[in-house]
């Protein structure tokens, strides 16, 4: 397992593992299973009809992190994969999940995954989930991941995406349901840059009383990039329901950013914002009377930007 | 020391080109404490800004320490020991306090300590403020006070403050005359501040006076203040007619 360098440094990317992670893990590398641990309380198994795995936690675990990376370090590679989370009750657990491709050749490496999570009553899940992609070839670097999301009565999910520079061409999406008084927090981070393309289709249906969404989307386009967001808050009932998008665009490259709140309730309360700009002129006079070059102060507001 | 010779800066409006600022010349020593004042649109922040290069002057030069300037941008400037406060600060989604902090002092491992220290000087509390966004969520005062910590966290040797009361509560100002004060008494950077408070400009080593782009009086304080306040009086027939009824 991890025999080499590239296999060591997408790991660290994706999912900041140095070494063996401690606790429940599951490693897929190139279509196959790279290592597989289940713990007491989180356990593993194989899907027998397709790619994928099951992912059962029990009721009342708390604390415990299982990480589930995938890595395509072959180029031509192209998998849809199938994760199913299953958590039981009164649970607070991380998940980290991530997905890097090292492709060097001149064939497509694409990775499809569709993740689905039942996640019980009173449980939270801290869904963390990082592309990244390497390699100098001609091939294609392609992630389309789903998630769909099941929330019980108050359990909550806060779920962290974030991809910086390396995927040509992504087309996200997420949906959520919530419950009675459950919540639903993602924040999205995106970097595309070059000619890549970015999707990301997002819909949180508050279906339940007292249920609250929350979308905080950051990204920045470069170069001759393009980007497309579409965060949609659904209001079914009293609820809460808040997208708030910023981007940052450069260059010649394109932003769409399409907010969408929907009340089918009186007692909905639903807000969305969104800007796009460049880097305020300001910003960069400022850092550079901070002693920082032009490119220096652009980087530096990036990153913060994307934090 | 800073030598500004014979700067002039003007901008073209059509076929019109328009004086902003004409012949400036004028020396400043190490570790003066000098106030740029006058009335507003009179040249005083463009004259800063020449300073620090974030406005290049269509004519003259610019000396620091005798080496001639003129041609430097912003960032050889600052690393040459100049920093300049800004009069409206940018607000910076995703920065905290302690990064900013951090980028100003140029110690990556800038200690909670040393924020703490800058803090205090501008009256915030560093375990309030550390952490938080330099963004929207800060009010107009705290984004300027914030301001003047990064300038005193670069310890630079020429420091230069547009306004630095503007937007700052009463109590916070107490706090910032003292802080100039110290390191005018400290004795180790030269501080150029524009300001129209009395009590700034009365603890000046030297007062300027810029109107109209040009220096119309310069002197200690203790000259400048009574002149500034008959000038002010002069220009009013209606504020004039009040001061004699008194």
């Amino acid at each position: 397992m991890m025999e080499n360098e590239i296999d060591r440094a997408l790991l660290e990317k994706i999912a900041d593992l140095l070494g063996k992670p401690v606790g429940a893990f599951n490693i897929r590398k190139d279509c196959g299973c790279d290592g597989r641990q289940s713990t007491e309380h989180i356990e593993i198994t194989g899907k027998e009809d397709k790619p994928g795995i099951d992912i059962r936690v029990k009721d009342g675990t708390v604390g415990e992190t299982c990480h589930i990376p995938v890595i395509i370090t072959k180029p031509g590679i192209e998998e849809m994969v199938y994760n199913d989370f299953y958590i039981g009750e009164n649970c607070s657990v991380n998940i980290v999940a991530g997905c890097g491709i090292h492709n060097c050749g001149d064939k497509a490496s694409r990775h499809d995954g569709i993740h689905t999570f039942y996640v019980g009553k009173h449980s939270h899940v801290h869904y963390t989930e990082k592309h990244y992609g390497e390699g100098d070839g001609k091939g294609g670097k392609i992630m389309n991941p789903q998630t769909i999301v099941y929330l019980e009565e108050g359990a909550s999910i806060q779920m962290d995406t974030t991809q910086i520079r390396g995927i040509d061409s992504t087309k996200r999406y997420t949906k959520i349901i919530c419950g009675k008084g459950a919540e639903a927090v993602v924040t999205e981070r995106l970097l595309t840059h070059g000619e890549q393309v970015a999707e990301s289709d997002l819909i949180i249906e508050l279906n339940g009383e007292d249920a609250k969404g929350r979308v905080i989307s950051r990204s920045v386009a470069q170069d001759a990039s393009s980007q497309v967001f579409k965060p949609c808050v659904v209001g079914n009932a009293k609820c809460f329901g808040h997208v708030q998008c910023d981007s940052i665009i450069m260059g010649p490259a394109t932003i769409h950013s399409v907010p969408e709140i929907a009340a089918n309730s009186t007692e909905a309360q639903l807000i969305h914002e969104a800007a796009i700009g460049k880097i305020a002129g300001d910003q960069l006079l400022k850092l550079q009377t901070l002693g920082l070059t032009e490119e220096q102060a652009e980087d530096c507001i990036l990153k913060g930007f994307l934090a | 020391m800073l030598e500004l010779k014979h700067i002039g800066f003007a901008v073209r409006e059509g076929d019109e080109e328009l004086g902003i600022l004409s012949d400036i010349s004028l020396t400043i020593d190490d570790h003066k404490l000098v106030v740029f004042t006058g009335p507003n649109g009179g040249g005083k922040t463009t004259l800063a800004k020449i300073i620090m290069g974030l406005v290049t002057p269509t004519s003259g030069q610019i000396f620091w320490n005798g080496q001639d300037i003129t041609a430097l941008g912003i960032t050889e400037r600052a690393k040459l020991g100049i920093s300049y406060g800004f009069q409206q600060p940018p607000r910076f989604k995703g920065l905290t306090v302690r990064d900013l902090l951090t980028l100003a002092s140029g110690d990556q491992h800038l200690s909670k300590d040393q924020c703490c220290q800058f803090l205090t000087k501008v009256g915030l509390c560093a375990n309030d403020y550390l952490e938080r966004e330099v963004d929207v969520s800060l009010s107009g005062g705290e984004v300027k006070r914030i301001e003047i910590a990064s300038i005193l966290a670069r310890s630079a040797a020429l420091m230069i403050f547009d306004e630095p009361e503007a937007g700052i509560d009463l109590w916070s100002f107490a706090r910032l005359t003292e802080t100039f004060e110290q390191i005018h008494a400290g004795g180790t950077a030269t501080m150029i501040i524009i300001s129209h408070q009395e009590r700034i400009i009365s603890l000046a080593d030297e007062v300027i006076v810029v109107g109209d782009g040009v220096i119309r009086h310069r002197g200690p304080a203790s000259e400048i203040l009574p002149q500034i306040l008959a000038d002010t009086l002069s220009g009013c027939p209606v504020l004039t007619k009040e001061a004699h009824a008194k």
